[in-house]
């Protein structure tokens, strides 16, 4: 049971993981109550090129990364101001195509590309200068959440009460897109590109059935992110990789368990108090 | 580069046959993508294709056909979607998010435990070039199924994209063409993975009829031009990536999305190139 | 921390005009004025610039000419201050997000806090003695949206009183709100007018406006009149804001009139019927609160807004 702490590489790939799975948890409590949760699908798929290209150019993939989704959000909210399609459209014509050419960069080159490393991630081989990527990240999202948090609060809550009172609206939107894209960035190398919405998501979820208070909800979410990813890292080395995957599993899991038994808003809570309330007959209820 | 080397696709039996198979798929793909754009569904076609992953791989293991088990995980998530959503507080979206990432996840753990003759690579971004007869079949009875049901219905689905209580005010169960256009929308992705993959199938069905929402009015003239764009874009990408030796779906989903890109630029809806439209938004 | 009282609370609008991108006005060259001590009823029917308005006093867009000054300094300045406080329309708010009532109030407090925006203790006084105000101390630990409908507005009244706002600027208050709310609700607008405060209520229910709003600005695609309910509410002015969008009930022709004499009852199901009597005398609920008021206003000529 020990063997996994032994090894050098799981013992990164454990931390690593960890750190990432509280930061995302942080910050998708953020997302799913600004309904961002296409958003941050979207700006998984749309950093693929921005990857592929800085691992040919050999510069940090963190920056191509971060570059390619903050074109990809440019792109939607230009292409969204210009046409009468909805939102939800635009957001997914502009990440298909994002993520086309990342496939056709790694299809034109895949002795320098490993695709499944991109799209899957791969935490268990994940390299030092990454590491210490990932860190910076980290740090600087958990710094500006720890001094913004509320601002960013009252911003998702009602956008209006944040402008009569002149705090800076348009800079608090960028600031949270900029720390969706940097997280998601970090997540990448830990479960790919495609389940990266997941730890976007799914712990913000999660807490959000738990509890209704928005500290709270912020905490437990990132509690809930490091936990799964720590359990879901260690899990994969079991299971020969599928890091991402494992992870991710044990988050829906975890959604699962607090949709059922959550103790107010959970399914059978809800029941139990309808019951309370006689709107059904005890002999009816399921 | 003499016009003998221009011809040299149409040469070969596996191009023929993926320009046959990426026609229908993208002629299928659009259609759906017309009422998908309307009714506001763009991810329900992204979450539903990563969904029918768990479905594969154990059908896979069943040895049962692949399309079977796609299709039911498909449209468990699809169904798993809209019972949670009408249990919880979450928004719908990211329920679904919460769904299809769980199921996508669950079919890579599953397909990492059984060592299987599937490929990821495949199933994930197609094989169009390496389509074999019998799969063209298949893809044919199904894209033709679909497409003859979508046609002859398409006035009641538009109804219900276009104005749901009035649907259900007119007598029409609103929740059966809901499930029916799922059901649809499971048939497609069904078909359409060999060739472009569960990913890269998002595109088709979201791209075409987003193009076509920009370049004309009529809704019968979006599902020809969406239709016809698809499939013309289809060809175009299917043939560069022959000379490119680059990935097929790729090419194709970024020929849509120039399409789009050069709606953008010629729409009347839009008019990068004209005046302003007439805005009715409030700037805020 | 607290507004300069020894500045005059004036909320001033000179020729205000806001376009669409298409070239469509929304609003052309909307002046008026309005002064502290006052509950002010912005009335208009839907398309009819009343809402662009009510965006470009809370700063929301910059106005295409014209401006909005507050006691002469623009409206950010004011925001700044933490002058306007906003109370929004219900169908705004996300009730199921996870804050509760004492969350929401203490939002109001923002504008005097710190970076951080950890609160100290004038905040949470502060907050304290808005929720006892409204009622809803006991309630303070409620998720928001397990509260009644006027107990989700008195929250964000309450936020507004937090805030310590000398301009509350209230969105259709009185949609969804039971009879007893929106009582309590008006009673606590006035006792804010007496305060001194400037409260702008943007509505479109004609009926409960003359009940305690004693100035209106009527917009139709600009500011048409403006000035005391009982000048601004005529016949002729409202013909020419809402147009033929009226319902008109003429009670002297009415077969009750002539049955029962005077004694004439209307019912109407929500939204208050506005009634007018013979040469536009507007019809009150409390006819001697009001005179009182018109008296008070008569004496202290300061208070008193004007039309430009």
């Amino acid at each position: 049971m020990l063997a996994p702490f032994f090894y050098d590489y799981m013992l990164t790939a454990l931390w690593v993981s960890t750190l990432v799975g509280a930061v995302c948890g942080l910050l998708s409590g953020f997302i799913t109550l600004k309904g961002w949760s296409l958003m941050g699908d979207a700006l998984s798929h749309a950093v693929v090129p921005g990857v592929a290209l800085a691992y040919l150019a050999g510069l940090p993939f963190a920056l191509g990364a971060f570059t390619s989704g903050l074109l990809a959000a440019a792109a939607m909210s230009f292409v969204k101001l210009k046409t009468p399609v909805r939102e939800d459209a635009v957001i997914g014509v502009v990440f298909t195509a994002f993520f086309a050419f990342g496939i056709l960069l790694i299809s034109l080159f895949p002795a320098q590309l490993d695709l499944k490393s991109i799209i899957f991630g791969n935490i268990l081989a994940i390299a030092p200068g990454d590491v210490v990527q990932l860190l910076a990240i980290s740090a600087v999202c958990l710094a500006v959440l720890a001094l913004q948090w509320r601002d960013l609060l009252l911003f998702s809550f009602d956008p209006n009460q944040a402008r009569t009172l002149g705090l800076p609206v348009r800079r608090l939107h960028l600031t949270l897109l900029l720390l969706l894209s940097a997280t998601t960035v970090a997540a990448l190398q830990a479960v790919g590109a495609i389940l990266v919405v997941a730890m976007l998501i799914t712990p913000g979820a999660t807490a959000y059935l738990l509890t209704d208070r928005f500290g709270r909800m912020l905490l437990l979410g990132s509690a809930i992110g490091a936990l799964t990813a720590f359990a879901g890292a260690y899990a994969s080395y079991f299971l020969d990789g599928a890091t991402g995957g494992c992870i991710v599993v044990l988050q829906t899991l975890g959604f699962f368990l607090a949709f059922l038994f959550g103790p107010k808003h959970g399914l059978l809570a809800a029941r139990r108090a309808r019951r309370r309330l006689c709107l059904i007959p005890p002999a009816l209820a399921p | 580069m003499n016009p003998a080397t221009l011809l040299e696709p149409f040469r070969h039996e596996f191009m023929l046959q993926a320009f046959a198979a990426g026609g229908l798929i993208a002629a299928v793909c659009a259609v759906l993508s017309c009422y998908l754009v309307l009714r506001g569904w763009s991810l329900m076609g992204d979450a539903i294709s990563h969904a029918v992953l768990p479905g594969i791989v154990l059908a896979c293991i069943a040895g049962l056909p692949l399309g079977v088990g796609a299709f039911a995980s498909g449209l468990l998530c699809a169904t798993g979607t809209g019972w949670i959503k009408r249990h919880t507080r979450v928004k719908e979206d990211t329920v679904m998010g919460v769904v299809f990432t769980g199921l996508f996840a669950l079919g890579l753990v599953l397909h990492v435990r059984t060592p299987s003759e599937l490929h990821l690579d495949h199933i994930l971004f197609g094989n169009l070039l390496g389509i074999e007869p019998g799969q063209l079949r298949q893809t044919a009875v199904l894209t033709g199924g679909v497409l003859t049901v979508v046609l002859a219905l398409r006035r009641t689905l538009l109804l219900a994209a276009f104005d749901p209580s009035h649907t259900r005010a007119l007598g029409f169960p609103l929740r059966t063409m809901d499930t029916l256009l799922l059901t649809l929308l499971a048939l497609a992705i069904v078909a359409s993975l060999q060739a472009v993959g569960i990913v890269l199938v998002i595109a088709m069905l979201i791209t075409p009829g987003a193009t076509a929402f920009l370049l004309v009015r009529r809704f019968d003239a979006m599902l020809a031009v969406a239709a016809g764009g698809a499939v013309a874009s289809t060809f175009i990408g299917v043939y560069v990536s022959f000379f490119a030796d680059a990935s097929t779906a790729a090419c194709i989903v970024l020929v849509q999305a120039l399409g789009f890109v050069a709606a953008l630029c010629l729409s009347p809806r839009s008019g990068l190139l004209r005046r302003p439209r007439p805005a009715t938004a409030q700037r805020a | 921390m607290k507004p300069a009282p020894e500045q005059p609370l004036t909320l001033v609008a000179r020729g205000v005009t806001v376009t669409y991108p298409n070239g469509h006005a929304a609003l052309a060259d909307a002046s008026f004025a309005l002064a502290g001590g006052t509950i002010c009823a912005l009335v208009g029917a839907n398309g009819s610039g009343k809402s662009t308005l009510f965006k470009a006093l809370m700063g929301f867009l910059t106005p295409d000419a014209g401006n909005v000054t507050i006691s002469g300094a623009p409206v950010r300045q004011a925001q700044r201050r933490g002058w306007v406080a906003y109370v929004p329309q219900a169908e705004e708010v996300d009730w199921t997000f996870p804050v509760n009532v004492h969350d929401v109030v203490m939002m109001g407090r923002y504008g005097y806090m710190n970076f951080l925006r950890v609160p100290r203790s004038v905040d949470r006084e502060a907050v304290a003695a808005a929720l006892h105000r409204v009622g809803l101390w006991e309630l303070r630990d409620r998720q928001i949206g397990e509260l009644s409908g006027g107990q989700k507005k008195r929250v964000f009244v309450a936020r507004a009183l937090a805030q310590q706002g000398r301009i509350i600027l209230l969105d259709e208050p009185f949609t969804g709100v039971d009879v007893k709310t929106e009582e309590a609700i008006v009673t606590l607008l006035r006792e804010l007018r007496a305060e001194g405060r400037l409260i702008l209520v943007s509505t479109h229910n004609l009926g409960s406006v003359p009940e305690f709003c004693d100035q209106v600005v009527l917009i139709n695609r600009t500011v048409l009149a403006c000035g005391p309910t009982s000048e601004v509410f005529t016949a002729e002015n409202l013909q020419r804001a809402f147009g033929g969008a009226l319902r008109h009930f003429d009670l002297s022709r009415s077969t009750v009139e002539a049955h029962d004499g005077r004694h004439v009852t209307v019912l109407t199901d929500d939204e208050r019927p506005l009634v007018l009597g013979q040469g536009g005398h507007l019809e009150y609920r409390d006819r001697s609160a009001h005179e009182k008021l018109v008296a008070d206003r008569e004496a202290g000529k300061g208070l008193r807004g004007s039309s430009e």
